[in-house]
């Protein structure tokens, strides 16, 4: 066993001095005050606490905090800071894309997750993409023209 | 302190799994549900022997903490288990789970495991002063249930190019196309050589306690010319009703998981009367 669990989170090398078994979500948002990761149904369904580790879409309640050694994680919050966050940012407000709000963290991310492995998706590539992420307001057609149009407007940023 | 133990070597691994009362952790993505925080997890993730896919002329030998999405993109990888891979869950799910998980978690609605039946796939089962290998229809004794021993690490999935490079036909019925846990599963492959059938294999999944498979039966149709097989069917199909006896659950009824099961048995049986050589 070892004291703490060293890895990358959204850029800064951290040291978590935290159970092993503990998941990743819990240690997001109690342990680093990370909030933008929601917790909807625990069990890997929903796609509201998802996060990219190591570039991967990844649901964090199904991570275990032992696993993460040596691995590099990114939230939301550290996504906001890029310039690809700005063009979906921009492609969810304008699709109307955002409701409620509380799928958008993980859509985003599952976005991205998308975007990175394949710049121009389809429409079925992006159903697809995001078939791990729930919404309960949209209907889902605002979101799929929302990654759409970020393909289109950010061309060459993926 | 950490409770867990993060070893990089199988032996390391090893080691700890007879010294401790641990959990495997693999990708997580069934243990983190159940959350039995109490006991240590030994996370098996970080250990790159037990992610490595090699091959030699008659075999394939997938590492047991191989990812599925890892898996989807390896050409050595057979088509059949891709195709049932890639129904399984979500993206976010793909890229966590692993094959090694789906076996030691032993559900008799994992998809992969019907595929593995009909592909007559072997485990190596390794402990500190040991190994072996073993069917794996012989691993998996019910649901939840395998004769992993409390030292013992499934090392890798062995499968026999014989039975991976021939005509496949795979089907998943679930409640919606993501996310869905099978309300069953079939898996065939089949060989024609000469206007016979020359090998057959099939396995159901999540109609009985483990994934069925019958290989009495299958031994009806070997050596047959299209036609007779044509002539089999009905036969065939009867006494595979005879050995398919699902539950009733939250997911689906037994009559329909039964009725469902045995059409697509059919469908495989005309997909190979019409197939080409």
């Amino acid at each position: 066993m070892s004291d703490c669990i060293h890895f990358i989170l959204n850029g800064e090398s951290v040291d978590a001095d935290v159970p092993g078994t503990a998941r990743l979500l819990d240690i997001l948002r109690e342990y680093f005050k990370l909030t933008g990761v929601k917790c909807g149904c625990g069990e890997g369904e929903c796609g509201a606490c998802a996060v990219l580790i190591n570039g991967k879409l990844r649901n964090s309640c199904m991570v275990a905090m032992g696993s993460l050694e040596g691995c590099s994680v990114m939230t939301i919050e550290g996504y906001e800071k890029t310039e690809k966050f700005a063009v979906v940012e921009k492609a969810y407000g304008k699709a109307g894309a955002v409701q409620c709000g509380f799928c958008t963290p993980g859509m985003i991310m599952a976005t991205e997750a998308l975007l990175s492995k394949n710049p121009h998706p389809t429409d079925s590539e992006i159903r697809e993409g995001l078939s791990g992420n729930l919404c309960r307001c949209t209907g889902y057609n605002m979101i799929v023209e929302a990654v759409m149009t970020a393909a289109k407007e950010g061309a060459g940023l993926w | 302190m950490v409770n867990g133990y993060m070893p990089n070597t199988l032996e390391d691994a090893l080691k700890i799994r007879r010294e401790n009362e641990v959990v495997l952790y693999a990708g997580g993505t069934d243990l983190m549900v159940r959350k039995e925080e109490s006991i240590p997890y030994l996370f098996l993730n970080l250990i790159p022997k037990l992610q490595e896919v090699t091959e030699d002329k008659e075999t394939i030998y997938i590492g047991a903490a191989c990812i599925y999405s890892d898996l989807l993109q390896n050409k050595v990888i057979p088509d059949i288990l891709k195709k049932s891979i890639a129904t399984i869950a979500s993206p976010a799910i793909r890229n966590a789970a692993t094959i090694g998980g789906n076996i030691g978690n032993a559900s008799p609605a994992g998809d992969t495991l019907p595929v593995l039946y009909a592909l007559d796939a072997r485990l190596k089962i390794r402990t500190l002063d040991s190994e072996k290998e073993v069917n794996i229809k012989d691993f998996i004794i019910g649901p939840k249930k395998t004769i992993l021993e409390k030292d013992a690490i499934i090392e890798q999935i062995i499968i026999p190019k014989k039975r991976a490079d021939i005509p496949f036909y795979y089907q998943k019925v679930g409640a919606r196309k993501a996310d869905a846990i099978s309300k069953l599963s079939f898996a065939g492959i089949y060989q024609l050589e000469n206007g016979r059938l020359t090998d057959f294999a099939c396995a159901f999944g999540a109609v009985g306690p483990t994934v069925i498979r019958a290989t009495s039966i299958e031994q009806m149709l070997l050596g047959k010319t299209m036609e007779e097989v044509r002539n089999l069917i009905d036969d065939v199909i009867n006494q595979y009703s005879l050995v398919i006896n699902p539950i009733d659950d939250q997911r689906s009824t037994a009559i329909y998981r039964k009725k469902v099961s045995l059409n697509l048995l059919g469908d495989f049986l005309q997909v190979i009367c019409n197939a080409k050589e």
